[in-house]
């Protein structure tokens, strides 16, 4: 029986019913990695051993009937930028090769209660900077249906296990489209919570007021049950939001009746391929089939959009990224001449050229006499921006617009133009600058046979609604389809 | 110095707050522990790590503000000031730039009798940084001690009103005293719970103020007066010689008696200061802000003017007693019951008892001690009851015992005789007994007289009263 094409929610309804075990599951996933990784490359760390014990320790819970989450013994694949006690984390970079945290993240916790296997560490964009997952220092990973093709980033280890069947589910981080834009290239779900919803204690910072650990999935179910697993307020992240959770997947429901979807001008111009177009548009037309109705909406301030986010994430990643010097951990260069040229050194030779790109920019847009210019003019538009969407909330349940403006480009195609990498991000950052959940489902396939990925953003906390949404269009399209690999 | 000049000095004064836990995790905020034993992730600045805010450092700084009566900003937010050193684990410290938590103040002073008020730019919260370690034993390395990291510190910036290291001192001492009055601050210089960077400047007398230099690494009060009376020295020296003073920032080094440049204003650091993302914006609440202004005691400055001002006392004594939180609050009870001068009690304060704290090492509450016993004692003492010797011996008892001063006067026969018959017996008994002395005395050998009261005082046992004695002696002699 293959198992590594099913759904979480199939698996664990199988668990349930002990037709399978999970040590039976791990092992048939791990078969599975050692069956297509060399050609995915989609982890930096494999836990084989560690995840095959804890799926015996899950199956005697099991066999003692012990009332567990769904998510005991499924097999769950982690971005290797969240800190896992004992288990490397390298944030794809040379800087941290050697890293082995002492702590779990908060939402490793989680999941270790919830009963979960952890497969491996998944590649990413060094540092979760970049949106191809090519500024690994490690490997570049292949995207599922086109080797030749990048799986999109910065979580693109974690979408391309997922469709690949490397990993039931996974674990991404989303800053500025993350955990969309590969979900989206990669024909799978991912969900970037509402800020403030997942704790980020232990995922190593890129930039703060952005960053967001949310789940990617074969189906809108296995993205609704892990998320009400790892949401949830962190006494941990001061910036983790003190509500009530609810169980998302207890109260999913594919009706559409009444709900009313905008569609915003701006995310369907310019540079947007007009498979994506056709293929959003014809998703939000079997929407309206079903009684949602249709609104055009504007948000002008969009255009000012990247700008601002690459001020404010650079900014923050300048800053966050500054501890990598060489004294405590990680990476320090062999040869160096006093303090200031060993933090150099290492610097120079731990980081890959975007991170450096990066910091630059940051360390820039920062400095005295560009500060008003730069990063408070950029704070000043995450206002703006976020107040447009605030106002829109107060007619429309859920917006819908493409993920990517195109489908998954081939390896180097944008590599050196950073600015071309930049604007596959274009509809997807303002959603982290408004702090807004918002998710990635699979609408369609281009020319090339290519996934198309529909965006659905929720007003904050409205992950309930985004999930329906996300949900009732599911059930029109049909579910998860393996790749041909 | 130079008396066409006139002294401009601003002080940075950073105090280590003695809350249990550190700023930012659950850490022991404690000092002088094994090396690198007090960290966590949190503190050492592991990846993926987040802040919290303990909430008692916004206290004791709120605390602070109301003793240095500034304004309190209720809405506050946390910014990072970001460089790059072995000491500081994130490279950046989670400190306060823009909207500090208090701001706009003032603290009187005392300076030779005369009171002076220096303004109180801002008080803000920040985190320490860690230690780094020298030594020849490192083959060429250094090592850090990472315990100091996250240890919660409040920095105080006075406006640029001190005139004279005098003043800076004072101006240190009182702080100091506060500090340890609100109880948020060991205040142990040798363990650096106090530190501070002096900004001085010079200028002619009728002229704008000059440019200013800082100094850092002033790690006592009085390497504070020697470092700026060496930079006031040094800056009119390089004015009288034509030269020009630039901003730059120097190092005070205390063991060679000298500052040395440590950078000029074009070496000065870009901080890159921004809202710290990992912490959400300050918010005081009103109530919680007047909760904490109602626990604010009469704070030593202000004792100090009253001890002077209205009691008269020499400042010397005043200072003592003020910056004494324990001596002042039994001081001040005994002159709350308004019987005896100020000079009765503070003679015993300053005298036997520090003698004996001194010598214990006990701390008052740790004694007998209280307004109602040390009074008793005084009021025996000016009535004559006892004598001063007698009230000494009183003193030693009620300070380790519970014991009624009257039944230890009585147990000891402490009571002096004032009796004017009962010493007239005595009188007449001594004269008789020495005739010598008498005829001596009444020769011109005045101190005859004294022999002749001595006598008596024995023939009493110690218990007559000298004064009432030596009258009526000098009376039979006629």
């Amino acid at each position: 029986m293959e198992l590594y094409n099913k759904t979480l929610s199939e698996l664990a309804l199988m668990l349930r019913e002990k037709k399978i075990s999970s040590a039976e599951l791990t092992k048939s996933i791990f078969d599975r990695i050692e069956a297509v990784e060399d050609k995915i490359e989609a982890y930096v760390t494999l836990n084989k051993e560690n995840a095959l014990k804890a799926a015996e320790e899950i199956d005697k819970k099991i066999s003692c009937g012990e009332d567990l989450s769904p998510l005991a013994g499924i097999p769950i694949g982690i971005k290797d930028n969240i800190s896992t006690k004992g288990l490397r984390t390298t944030c794809s970079s040379k800087m941290l090769e050697n890293y082995v945290p002492p702590f779990n993240a908060t939402v490793m916790n989680k999941l270790c209660d919830a009963g979960a296997v952890i497969t491996g560490k998944l590649n990413m964009d060094e540092f979760a900077m970049g949106s191809s997952t090519e500024t690994s220092y490690y490997k570049k990973t292949k995207n599922p249906y086109d080797q030749t093709r990048i799986p999109g980033g910065s979580s693109g280890g974690s979408a391309a296990a997922v469709a690949a069947g490397e990993a039931v589910a996974a674990l991404g981080s989303d800053t500025g489209g993350s955990i969309r834009q590969p979900a989206s290239y990669c024909g799978v779900v991912g969900l970037k919570p509402t800020y403030g919803s997942v704790s980020r204690f232990g995922l190593v910072a890129f930039a703060s007021s952005l960053d967001q650990i949310g789940p990617i999935g074969k189906s809108v179910e296995d993205v609704a049950i892990i998320q009400s697993v790892i949401n949830g307020y962190d006494k941990m992240d001061g910036t983790s939001q003190y509500r009530e959770y609810t169980d998302y997947k207890a109260n999913l429901k594919s009706d559409v009746k009444g709900l009313k979807i905008g569609i915003p001008k701006e995310y369907f111009g310019v540079g947007i391929d007009d498979n994506v177009k056709s293929s959003v548009m014809n998703a939000v037309k079997q929407l309206e089939g079903e009684g949602a109705i249709i609104k055009e909406i504007s948000l002008p301030s969009t255009d000012y959009a990247l700008s601002s986010y690459y001020i404010i994430s650079s900014a923050e990643a300048s800053s966050n990224l500054a501890r990598y010097d060489g004294v405590k951990y990680g990476f320090r260069a062999e040869n160096y001449d006093g303090l200031i040229d060993m933090y150099e050194r290492t610097r120079s030779e731990g980081f890959g050229d975007e991170v450096k790109r990066r910091i630059m920019l940051g360390t820039f847009v920062l400095s005295s006499g560009f500060y008003d210019a730069y990063y408070k003019k950029a704070k000043l538009l995450q206002r703006r921006i976020s107040n447009e969407f605030t106002e829109n909330f107060k007619d429309i349940d859920v917006i819908a617009t493409p993920t990517v403006p195109t489908t998954a480009f081939k390896i180097g195609e944008h590599f050196n133009d950073p600015v071309k990498m930049y604007a596959t991000d274009i509809c997807t950052v303002t959603i982290n600058i408004a702090g807004l959940p918002a998710m990635s489902i699979p609408c369609g396939y281009d020319n090339n046979g290519l996934p198309i990925g529909l965006q659905l953003i929720g007003d904050k906390f409205a992950e309930q609604t985004l999930l329906n949404t996300a949900y009732a269009y599911e059930q029109l399209k049909g579910g998860f389809k393996l790749p041909t690999l | 110095m130079n008396k066409d000049y006139e002294v401009v000095i601003g002080l940075e004064t950073h105090a280590e707050l003695s809350t249990e836990s550190k700023i930012y995790c659950d850490c022991k905020n404690a000092f002088g522990l094994e090396v690198n034993s007090q960290v966590c992730p949190i503190c050492m600045g592991m990846p993926g790590t987040l802040p919290t805010l303990n909430e008692k450092v916004v206290e004791y700084a709120i605390m602070m503000g109301h003793a240095l009566n500034c304004k309190i900003n209720r809405v506050c937010k946390q910014d990072r000031k970001n460089y790059f050193y072995p000491d500081l684990p994130k490279a950046y410290q989670i400190s306060q730039d823009d909207v500090p938590l208090c701001q706009n103040g003032y603290v009187d002073i005392l300076v030779n009798g005369e009171e002076r008020r220096i303004g109180i730019t801002r008080i803000h919260i920040e985190e320490d940084a860690g230690k780094l370690l020298h030594s020849d034993k490192f083959h060429g390395s250094s090592l850090v001690d990472l315990n100091r990291c996250g240890v919660p510190l409040i920095e105080i910036v006075s406006e640029p009103d001190i005139r004279s290291s005098e003043e800076a001192k004072v101006y240190l001492e009182t702080l100091k005293s506060i500090l340890q009055y609100l109880d948020i601050c060991d205040c142990k210089m040798q363990e650096g719970s106090i530190r501070c960077d002096v900004n001085v400047s010079v200028h002619k007398k009728g002229t704008p103020f000059g440019t200013r230099t800082e100094m850092k690494n002033v790690n006592s009060f009085s390497a504070a007066v020697r470092g700026i009376d060496y930079e006031v020295n040094r800056q009119i020296e390089v004015l009288e010689n034509g030269g020009e003073i630039s901003q730059e920032t120097r190092r005070w080094d205390d063991v060679k008696g000298e500052s040395i440049l440590m950078r000029s204003k074009e070496d000065a650091h870009d901080y890159r200061y921004f809202p710290e993302p990992d912490l959400r914006t300050i918010v005081v609440e009103q109530e919680k802000v007047d909760e904490l202004k109602a626990l604010i005691p009469e704070l030593p400055n202000a004792k100090l003017l009253k001890y002077v001002k209205e009691f008269g006392m020499a400042q010397k004594d005043a200072t003592f007693i003020a910056e004494n939180a324990e001596l002042a609050y039994l001081f001040d009870s005994c002159m709350a019951k308004g019987k005896f001068s100020a000079k009765s009690y503070s003679t015993w304060i300053l005298g036997d008892l520090v003698k004996y704290l001194n010598e214990t090492g006990k701390a008052l509450s740790d004694t007998n001690i209280n307004a109602e016993n040390l009074t008793a004692l005084v009021e025996k003492i000016e009535s004559n009851v006892i004598s001063n010797a007698g009230g000494k011996k009183v003193f030693a008892v009620i300070i380790e015992e519970d014991k009624d001063v009257d039944k230890i006067i009585e147990e000891q026969g402490l009571a002096q005789v004032s009796d004017v018959s009962a010493l007239e017996k005595i009188a007449e008994d001594v004269l008789a007994a020495n005739e010598k002395s008498v005829t001596d005395y009444k020769n011109g050998k005045t101190n005859a007289l004294g022999y002749l009261v001595g006598q008596c005082m024995k023939a009493s046992k110690g218990k007559a009263n000298p004064g009432m004695m030596k009258e009526i002696i000098l009376k039979k002699l006629g």
